[in-house]
């Protein structure tokens, strides 16, 4: 993919440098409401059980929590509100340092930087939790709205997250992981799975994001991440923008990509239904399409490449007209007319050129496409899109299923 | 026991003839009080811990209790700090080359933050403080103990203690009030209007934020995994130099290891030493890697809260990818400022890092917590680093 234009970046020079700003002061009942919570979640206990009334709470710190064992419960997501938006001291809304951890039924708004983020814990349980920056897509907003990084089983459902200027569900550096029946809207990107091992992602809505569901490795970490199962979702129509700012891992990504696999192994995309996205509904990459490779900064041991990706069954709609950036604009007009449009998956076309047997991919390490009608192009990235083809017949192909994930607390 | 340290100031009014007097006197006046290390609990107030305390025109330290400074701090806002340890008759800490001693149950550490008084005009308003690195008028005279703050130059902010208990270290943060008489314990922070007045009159606004206690964790646990805190400071490298003692200058970790509260400690010569970070004359590359160390690399280690990011910001990291060199961001989000990579040599104006130091909004700036305001000094030096760094990050 080429380097995709941002026209939101002037946004975010606005609001850096200049000396200390000096916000709001919370009303004497929101000071009272949030030093009565600060205080629950430092005395917090394994079996503590911490209810968010209902309401919208203004804050203007962090809550951070590190005792394991804690459950945090609101009255519901659109009625028990935690709000972050005279935020002077976090950047989080939210932050958990803890295992064995529950928040259910409440929202976060308006945090400066992630909404929910929960680090280094275990057995974690996020459902019916809003996490939405209520001034629509903007790159000030915060990064992440539901974050949890470097833990293990995982459990994200029935929760929503909106107008992240980076990945609204973002799962990292994590272990066996469930996320579904949540909604991602208008952030950059909807979903992600990055650098993570076991996860299922199912029965989720994507729409209104750049892009809908990624599933990426970046370079450089202690865990490459494998084994995806991307199925029954609904990624439709994510052809906002992309408002990220430009570095972030995200801002490669191009408005009107539905599913997105980058450099990241034994991925299966099954099931789903992906419509409507501009540039094309499925997206398989390597790093080598983000703009951020370089042989310094780059670990020589990470893998770019996408490997054994297993496609079928998805129900494909529309999708692939407009592409984002000028170099798939000029791309799809040239191969395919002013009113053509991309086929259904579109690959930057980099292999390992040192793991190929007679010309192709080991069998095991091959994209594999077996639905329907699904046509790939591959765009021949590495020659700058100058051979580019459109084939169907190279992909057929199958790989085995990976398993279901299993999490001891879902 | 009794403390026999009285306010210079008093003694001196009395004259040399009535100073035996004059002692006696403030002795009565004062209960004498040895420091309390309190096993558990959450003591109310800070003169509870009779570590640090109001006496008279001072902020002072108790008997054995020792102020310390380090080769190069963490940035606060332009607070300036007043360090000190105290461990119970007996007992001692175990150096080590590396990382924190290991300090005896009932160490009691206080970090006292506090500001020079405004200056000309400015001072005027009840929320200006000054912004300078001048220290020379923040200090009592020379009492019988090592001195404390003169209160009739400085403003206190807050004091926070770091206590070793049986089960481990806890932070307590305690706020001065406006009578600058007392500090009470502040567990869920505190947010302060201030105003920083330069030396040149300059006026910047701001909110002094106090931490929670668990925020004091944010900085504080070493180690993500066993999740317990521990001091940063007291460290071989940040401790290695020199301090105007009472008793004259004289190098901290001797001075330690004099008094009993240090053993096994290597000689200065050859224990690790941070560079001082606004000593011109000491290597660029030294004095950032010290500023770093210790402003970033409490968080930014293998095994710190952001060892999510693959940044190692501590003095023991190689000057590779892994502190940034060329290095795209992992989860930085907003807060590459359009950059593409942490560090890109030669070009500050292109690193993610000084962009982020910058910053005072949340969600971009970094540190995330510790300061609102922007150390432009620090900024400064961290740039020219970069710029002096060779080499070039290749795309293609």
């Amino acid at each position: 993919m080429g380097k995709v234009a941002i026209a939101i970046l002037c946004a975010l020079a606005a609001g850096c440098g200049g000396g200390g700003a000096v916000p709001q002061a919370l009303s004497a009942d929101d000071a009272a409401f949030q030093q009565k919570l600060q205080e629950q979640f430092l005395d917090a206990k394994p079996g503590s059980v911490i209810e968010i009334p209902v309401g919208r709470h203004a804050l203007d710190r962090v809550l951070t929590l590190r005792a394991n064992g804690v459950t945090i419960r609101g009255l519901g997501s659109d009625k028990s509100i935690l709000s972050f938006k005279n935020e002077i001291s976090g950047p989080e809304g939210m932050l958990v340092y803890a295992s064995d951890f529950t928040i259910e039924h409440l929202a976060i708004e308006d945090s400066k930087g992630d909404g929910l983020k929960v680090n280094d814990g275990e057995n974690i349980t996020i459902r019916d939790v809003r996490v939405e920056w209520t001034g629509g897509p903007k790159t000030t907003n915060g990064a992440y709205g539901i974050y949890p990084v470097k833990s293990k089983n995982v459990l994200i459902e029935d929760s929503a997250s909106i107008g992240a200027s980076d990945a609204g569900i973002y799962v990292g550096q994590s272990q066996n992981v469930i996320v579904r029946r949540n909604r991602a809207e208008k952030n950059v990107a909807g979903i992600e799975i990055e650098n993570t091992i076991n996860a299922d992602v199912y029965e989720n809505t994507a729409t209104g994001n750049t892009g809908g569901i990624l599933v990426f490795n970046m370079p450089n970490l202690p865990q490459p991440g494998q084994a995806t199962r991307v199925f029954n979702n609904k990624s439709v129509d994510n052809n906002l923008a992309n408002f990220a700012a430009k570095g972030a891992a995200v801002a490669s990504v191009p408005a009107g990509s539905g599913v997105v696999v980058n450099s990241n192994p034994r991925v299966e995309i099954f099931d789903n239904d992906i419509a409507g996205n501009h540039t094309a509904n499925l997206i398989i990459a390597s790093y080598f399409s983000t703009n951020y490779y370089n042989t310094r900064g780059v670990d020589p041991k990470y893998d770019p490449y996408p490997r054994a990706i297993f496609v079928y069954g998805n129900r494909f709609k529309g999708g692939g007209d407009s592409p984002d950036g000028l170099e798939l604009k000029t791309l799809k007009t040239a191969m395919f007319g002013i009113n053509g449009h991309f086929p259904d998956v579109l690959w930057d076309g980099y292999v390992d050129s040192k793991s190929l047997v007679n010309g192709l991919p080991p069998a095991a390490e091959r994209i594999c496409v077996q639905n329907g009608d699904a046509e790939v192009l591959n765009a021949d990235g590495p020659n700058k899109y100058k051979n580019p083809k459109v084939d169907k017949t190279s992909f057929q192909c199958e790989l085995p299923k990976l398993a279901a994930v299993e999490l001891p607390h879902s | 026991m009794q403390r026999s340290v009285g306010s210079s100031q008093v003694a001196r009014a009395w004259g040399l003839g009535a100073c035996v007097c004059a002692l006696a006197l403030v002795a009565c006046l004062r209960t004498a009080q040895p420091v309390h290390f309190f096993a558990e609990g959450r003591p109310a107030k800070l003169s509870d811990w009779q570590v640090v305390y109001r006496d008279g025109g001072n902020l002072a330290l108790n008997e054995s209790v020792v102020p310390y400074d380090l080769n190069t701090p963490l940035f606060s806002d332009y607070a300036h700090k007043l360090r000190t340890i105290w461990m119970p008759r007996g007992t001692s800490a175990k150096y080590d080359a590396d990382g924190s001693f290991d300090f005896p149950v009932g160490t009691i550490i206080s970090k006292t933050f506090y500001y020079p008084l405004a200056k000309g005009a400015a001072a005027r308003d009840s929320n200006a403080v000054g912004r300078t690195y001048d220290q020379s008028a923040d200090f009592s005279d020379k009492a019988q103990g090592e001195r404390g703050l003169k209160l009739a130059n400085v403003r206190l902010i807050e004091t926070r203690i770091l206590v070793r208990r049986a089960g481990g270290w806890e932070a307590l943060p305690y706020v001065w009030n406006s009578a600058q008489t007392e500090a009470v314990l502040a567990r869920t922070g505190d947010a302060k209007p201030l105003v920083l007045v330069s030396d040149q009159g300059s006026k910047e606004p701001f909110t002094y934020v106090v931490p929670n206690e668990n925020q004091c964790a944010g900085c504080h646990v070493a180690d993500l995994k066993t999740k317990q805190i521990a001091p940063i400071g007291t460290k071989a490298r940040h401790l290695n130099r020199e301090y105007a003692y009472a008793s004259g200058n004289e190098n901290q970790l001797l001075h330690w290891t004099k008094l009993g509260y240090l053993t096994g400690a290597a000689d200065p010569a050859s224990a690790p030493k941070n560079a001082d970070w606004r000593d011109a004359a000491q290597p660029l590359d030294a004095r950032a890697r010290a500023y770093l160390d210790v402003n970033c690399g409490h968080c930014h280690n293998a095994k710190g809260p952001a060892n999510t990011t693959a940044l190692d910001l501590t003095i023991f990291a190689a000057a590779d990818r892994y502190l940034g060199v060329c290095k795209p961001p992992v989860a930085a989000g907003r807060g590459t400022g359009d950059h593409f990579f942490d560090i890109v040599p030669g070009t500050p104006q292109d690193s993610i890092l000084p962009y982020r130091m910058r910053s005072n909004e949340p969600g971009v700036m970094m540190p995330e917590q510790g300061r609102t305001t922007t150390h432009v000094e620090g900024v400064a030096l961290i740039e020219q680093w970069i710029f002096a760094l060779r080499g070039t990050c290749d795309t293609t």
